[in-house]
């Protein structure tokens, strides 16, 4: 049996595609069969991210309609094994993405991946929808800010009632809190919130801490997911998510009780 | 302590405002949710209309709320009609 993980927040921009190709990625380095797959329908950029974008042929929706197969729109990943991208399509018709077609790709990508990530558009209309329809556990990204931190709580009211598994009364998506962007030094001045402040509005399991990160930026600019970076901050913390995920123990770093690991050495 | 820090020792810091703001609106939000009392405001835009049709009253005479009393929920509607003289 496969997992499918949907990768999520409402609010745009807060780093959802960062998170699904690093977690993909670490997914795959450990060994596990992992397709992420770009639901951002017209706003394709998963590729990118991965560095695969001139390889893109048939898309997710090319195979919805039949125009290619899945084999076809496949993309393995050069760096790692058994890893793969389905690319989103640039078509303007978000319709497209139908609940039954998405429901049949999942089903024949299933027979092949231990894992399924998938890539959420921001917002909470049609295309967010469809990302989370399926899954059965979700990362929901969150920036330590305001407006991420309600449209969050949104997307874990539609989780929780909108989802097949909510759907059907199974037992429901499994929810992971994952907050990106952080910068102990602000959180240690009281000018933005804690993890635990977030963790304590959304009353959601924390899977982890991404600091706020130069790396990130660099490994986008060159196409590499940042957990072939192992000797990046940002890198190591989306690694260490990946290990919890998986199971393990591993004590979240810069961060324990209100005080950051940075405060911790220096003591102040 | 100097003049400075005694202001800023009493200004709450931002985050403490952020969180208490966003405890407030996510617990309201959830409440509408859960209920599914969502549908509140359409609601009240239909009963004053058929209100209107005996007593003239303004927007901000009719009151709808849900509160919670143990596990049970309770739909409170309050009409404020106008003064007997005002009337037609
Ligand atoms: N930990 C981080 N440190 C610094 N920059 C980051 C971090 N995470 C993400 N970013 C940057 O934030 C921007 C948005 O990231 P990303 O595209 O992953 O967000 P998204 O949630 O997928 O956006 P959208 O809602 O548009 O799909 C990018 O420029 C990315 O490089
Ligand atoms: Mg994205």
């Amino acid at each position: 049996m496969s997992r499918i993980i949907v990768v999520t927040s409402g609010k745009g921009g807060v780093g959802k595609t960062t998170t699904s190709a690093a977690f993909a990625t670490g997914l795959a380095l450990r060994g596990h069969s992992t397709v992420v797959i770009d639901f951002d329908v017209g706003l394709r950029n998963l590729d990118l991210i991965m560095g695969c974008e001139r390889r893109v042929v048939y898309d997710f929706i090319n195979v919805i309609n039949g125009e290619g197969n899945l084999n076809q729109a496949l993309i393995k990943d050069k760096r790692v094994e058994n890893l793969y991208v389905l690319p989103a399509s640039q078509t303007r018709d978000k319709d497209a993405l139908t609940l039954k077609g998405v429901e049949q790709v999942l089903a024949a990508l299933s027979e092949r991946f231990e894992f399924i990530v998938c890539d959420s558009p921001a917002g909470i209309e049609h295309g967010a929808l469809m990302a989370m329809h399926f899954a059965d556990e979700a990362i929901i990204v969150t920036n330590p800010e305001v407006s991420s931190v309600r449209d969050s709580d949104r997307i874990i009211g539609l989780l929780s009632s909108k989802t097949r598994r909510a759907i059907q009364g199974d037992t429901p998506v499994r929810e992971h809190l994952l907050l990106t962007r952080y910068v102990p030094r602000r959180v240690q001045s009281g000018d933005m919130l804690s993890a635990q402040d977030v963790q304590e509005i959304l009353a959601i399991p924390l899977i982890g801490i991404i600091p706020e990160s130069t790396a990130v930026l660099q490994a986008s600019n060159a196409g590499e997911p940042i957990t072939l970076d192992s000797d990046t901050d940002a890198g190591q913390a989306y690694l260490d998510v990946v290990a919890r995920f998986l199971g393990e123990d591993r004590p979240i770093r810069m961060f324990s009780g209100k005080k950051g690991l940075f405060s911790r050495l220096f003591g102040n | 302590m100097s003049f400075f820090d005694y202001f800023r020792a009493n200004k709450k810091k931002s985050a403490v405002v952020a969180k208490e703001r966003l405890q407030i609106i996510v617990a309201h939000e959830r409440g509408l949710r859960h209920s599914n009392f969502d549908f509140l405001p359409k609601l009240q835009q239909e009963l004053l209309a058929v209100v209107r049709k005996y007593v003239q009253i303004e927007d901000d005479q009719i009151k709808i709320s849900v509160e919670k009393d143990g596990d049970c929920e309770v739909l409170e509607l309050n009409i404020a009609l106008p003064e007997v003289d005002d009337r037609p």
